[in-house]
């Protein structure tokens, strides 16, 4: 009795997050699959059904065809992908030192340095990137100081550039970079630091033998938690990017709702999908065929 | 003990006796301080080569931190070690001729049995050939021949710490540290690892240190112990003197069990005393070397096993006597402990092997009981 119990339970805690995932994830997934197999038309719903007045299935792949023909789409999907891969770089580079400085301090500085990571969270992210705007724009603080310290005579252009990208996502991310690496050097044993060293390994080679493989998790981790929603990121590329700065996410806000080319944004949607699902699952694959190699 | 009567034999058996032999580590007024503590305090020490050495104390008394500092882990606030005549104060430990196997084993969990072990080696850069060659050797000596490609996640717990001796060994360390060797395994495991670290202690001929808090360990495995105390050894010497001559009423107590009994010398006659024990009604007399006066407090050792039980008063007057009740007893098999009640209210612990086989029990709770023990077993102490 008590162990049905139990499994209706672990039952239930397993069906409710899936039935999420499938009203909310997959259902809409298959609803712009289907958009973006159809003809932009100037009506209500802006797009031709699916199945035409003859009965017959009306599938088209010109919005694929279109968006892998024409430079410019292409153009801005390889930049997305580059200046998410950048923003992931410098953040994994300022990320490490962080994690690991916090991994290593005591107990109750490590509480205190985890809930500063944490507390940007508290005030809105759209919030936090108009006041990025006010920061960086020709009249604003970081201008203005570097002005009266003499650095520079007139002000620099950092606001609506990709400079200005680049500071809102690695901004905006870090911390999902920050927290897996912490969860994975916070386990690290230092007496395996210890034993490398004891064995040979100079401090640098110990952390290229012991600490980077043991924190590679986190490391991945954190690489797709920052890599994934910038390369679709449309907020920050919106207000702190300037007209030249194509990212995938203003494309397809445009599309959206300026050219109202519901079809079109779709399957940009969806190639943005297969341009990062397809990495990660190659890479998972990698992963674990590695791990049973080693295993065995 | 004395230096005059040493033979050859023991001198080579015993270099520490031998005032012209060369110590092999030494450690001169060294002390390490962690802001305000102190975790080691001026403390001198000489270690010969081949002796399976151990550092024995309570935790926190300084001996891992010791440890560590022959590691390379901690430099000395003051003072300086030397190994093999080389002073390694201040080498990093990836250069010091030494190798240290962790009481957590710190084997890498990302690495395979053989590349844990063969790790060493490759910083060294030997000879993949060769690296091939001492790696397996030294697996089949700690009886892991075979487990190379497995991963430390698909060891017991015995197993991981032969891998762990194994990669301390591969690379013919002068001296290797052991902190806690035995502490993670359970009680069989123990006994049977003990006598393997010896065996291979002996065949390689490494001189060991031992840092351990568990007296049974150190008084099999060791050559000599250091017992440790608030940073500072108070008493080096070998199981057997530290276990009969303990100097103090600390290493008597931490070493073994042992009564101790407050007394206050009444006559004295060469080297023997006769003390007032008032917790005993009656005198007790002790030999002792050291300079004590008629009316000086001292405090008298006796260790359980030293002492016989019996339900007939015994008749020999060479031998000093008590009366008392069993209070309790505990049935180990091997041997039995009892806890005596004196007149006084104090209570003696005895143990008796259990030499008979018998299903009824030679002594029961509330029996009255004769305690007798040779005068020579009695220690004297005064710290």
């Amino acid at each position: 009795m008590g162990q049905g119990r139990g499994m209706l339970w672990q039952w239930f805690a397993v069906a409710v997050p899936y039935a999420w995932l499938l009203v909310f994830f997959l259902a809409p997934f298959v609803i712009i699959l289907k958009i973006s197999l159809a003809d932009p038309v100037i009506a209500q719903p802006p797009f031709t059904p699916f199945i035409d007045d003859q009965n017959n299935l009306a599938v088209t792949l010109e919005n694929f065809r279109f968006l892998l023909s024409d430079r410019l789409y292409l153009l801005t999907y390889l930049n997305s992908v580059m200046m998410a891969g950048v923003a992931t770089l410098l953040c994994l580079l300022l990320g490490f030192p962080m994690a690991y400085g916090i991994a290593r301090s005591s107990p109750v500085q490590r509480n205190l340095l985890l809930l500063l990571v944490v507390l940007p969270f508290w005030i809105s992210f759209l919030l936090r990137v108009y006041a990025w705007m006010g920061l960086l724009n020709n009249h604003g603080v970081i201008n203005n100081v570097l002005m009266w310290l003499g650095v520079i005579d007139q002000p620099i252009q950092i606001l609506y550039t990709n400079i200005a990208i680049y500071i809102g996502l690695v901004y905006s991310y870090l911390p999902f970079m920050i927290l897996p690496l912490y969860a994975s050097l916070e386990r690290l044993d230092l007496d395996l630091l210890d034993a490398a060293q004891d064995l040979g390994a100079t401090p640098r080679q110990a952390f290229w033998d012991v600490t980077w493989p043991l924190a590679r998790p986190g490391v991945i981790a954190g690489c797709l938690l920052v890599f994934i929603p910038a390369t679709g990121e449309y907020v920050i590329p919106f207000l702190l990017g300037g007209p030249e700065s194509l990212m995938i996410g203003r494309v397809l806000f445009d599309e959206f709702f300026v050219n109202k080319d519901w079809p079109l944004a779709s399957a940009v949607a969806i190639i943005l999908l297969l341009l990062i699902v397809v990495p990660i699952v190659l890479l998972q694959r990698f992963q674990s065929a590695e791990d049973d190699g080693a295993r065995t | 003990m004395g230096n005059q009567t040493a033979t050859n034999k023991q001198l080579t058996e015993q270099p520490w006796l031998d005032s012209t032999a060369q110590p092999f580590i030494v450690i001169e007024n060294v002390s390490k301080h962690f802001g305000d503590f102190v975790a080691v305090n001026n403390v001198n020490l000489n270690i010969y080569k081949g002796e399976l050495f151990s550092i024995l104390g309570a935790s926190g008394c300084g001996k891992t931190t010791l440890l560590r500092m022959l590691a390379g882990f901690e430099t000395p606030t003051s003072g300086r070690i030397l190994i093999d005549g080389i002073d390694v104060t201040d080498v990093p430990p990836y250069w010091r001729p030494v190798n240290m196997m962790f009481q957590s084993y710190a084997i890498f969990p990302h690495m395979t049995v053989f590349e844990n072990v063969a790790y060493g080696l490759r910083k060294e850069g030997v000879q993949p050939a060769e690296i091939e060659k001492r790696v397996a050797d030294m697996l089949e000596l700690v009886q892991l021949g075979g487990y190379g490609k497995r991963k430390p996640t698909q060891l017991s717990g015995g197993e991981r710490q032969r891998v762990a001796l194994a990669r301390a060994l591969v690379k013919r360390p002068k001296v290797l540290l052991l902190d806690e060797p035995l502490a993670a395994l359970d009680k069989k495991l123990r006994e049977h690892t003990q006598f393997e670290l010896m065996n291979i202690q002996d065949e390689l001929g490494i001189t060991f240190v031992v840092v351990t808090h568990d007296q049974e360990e150190a008084m099999i495995l060791s050559s000599r112990i250091a017992v440790m105390k608030q940073g500072g050894f108070i008493q080096v010497g070998m199981p057997k003197e530290v276990y009969e001559y303990p100097g103090s009423r600390y290493v008597a107590d931490f070493i073994g069990t042992v009564n101790l009994l407050e007394a206050k010398i009444e006559s004295k006659d060469g080297d023997q005393i006769v003390a007032a024990a008032p917790e005993m009604a009656n005198h007790v007399r002790a030999y002792t070397d050291l300079q004590l006066e008629v009316g000086d407090s001292v405090c008298i050792a006796i260790r359980p096993e030293k002492i016989y039980i019996s339900q007939n008063e015994p008749d020999n007057d060479d031998d000093d006597r008590v009366a008392g009740v069993i209070e309790d007893f505990g049935y180990f098999g091997n041997l039995s402990l009892y806890r005596v009640r004196l007149e006084s209210g104090r209570i003696i612990q005895v143990s008796a092997q259990n030499r008979r086989r018998s299903v009824e029990r030679f002594l029961e709770w509330d029996d009255k009981v004769f305690l007798s023990w040779r005068v020579r077993s009695a220690v004297v102490l005064t710290a």
